[in-house]
């Protein structure tokens, strides 16, 4: 497989779609590939420092999952930046509506970016919705 | 002379064993070896692929009751 861009929307809150969005971000990114992420909705919450981040599953798989081993979801997130160069921007909308301050993000994030953007630079890439 | 470390990534899940296979070659020198257990399957099938892929050498993997021993050398 060539290198690509792959672009990922996440908006979910549920730990299995989180999980699996983190997945392809950090094996994407490792494996030469240049990875954009962008978070809305019910999954920028969890990228607030010191937040709860325990997402609750969203059927049996997620349950099973919590009582395994697995990398968290936000450490594969820090690893596709840190050793793959992926970025990741939170929503510039949905910071507004939750009333998030930047500061109050991970600094492993990238500045927010508005929708528009986003798809802009995303241009003909992949893009995977979670 | 080159040098081999081991990671011991047994318990964790994929993609961990192989992330944390990558944060291991970025500290070690060219030539090296890193050899990662894991006791997950997936990750024993999946880490040769990025090998290969990123242009690293698979020196080799077996497996010993359920742990696999997978050695890599840092090509680049």
């Amino acid at each position: 497989m060539s290198n690509s861009s792959i672009s990922i929307m996440l908006v979910s809150g549920s730990h299995e779609r989180l999980q699996m969005a983190a997945m392809v971000a950090s094996v994407g990114a490792v494996s030469g590939n240049e990875v954009a992420v962008f978070l809305s909705m019910n999954a920028l919450q969890y990228f607030v420092k010191d937040a709860n981040a325990e997402a609750p599953a969203e059927g049996s798989f997620g349950e099973i999952m919590s009582g395994k081993n697995v990398p968290h979801f936000k450490n594969l997130f820090e690893s596709a930046v840190e050793l793959g160069d992926a970025k990741i921007y939170p929503c510039s909308m949905a910071m507004d509506v939750l009333e998030i301050a930047e500061e109050a993000l991970e600094s492993y994030l990238s500045e927010p970016l508005g929708l528009t953007k986003f798809l802009v630079d995303a241009g003909d890439s992949q893009i995977w919705t979670f | 002379m080159a040098e081999k470390k081991t990671i011991d990534a047994r318990g964790s899940y994929c993609p961990g064993p192989l992330m944390e296979l990558i944060a291991g070659i970025k500290l070690i020198e060219v030539g090296d070896e890193l050899e990662v257990l894991s006791s997950d399957k997936g990750s024993a099938n999946d880490i040769p692929e990025w090998v290969n892929k990123v242009g690293h050498e698979m020196v080799s993997s077996t497996e010993d009751q359920g742990v696999w021993h997978i050695v890599v050398r840092k090509a680049k």
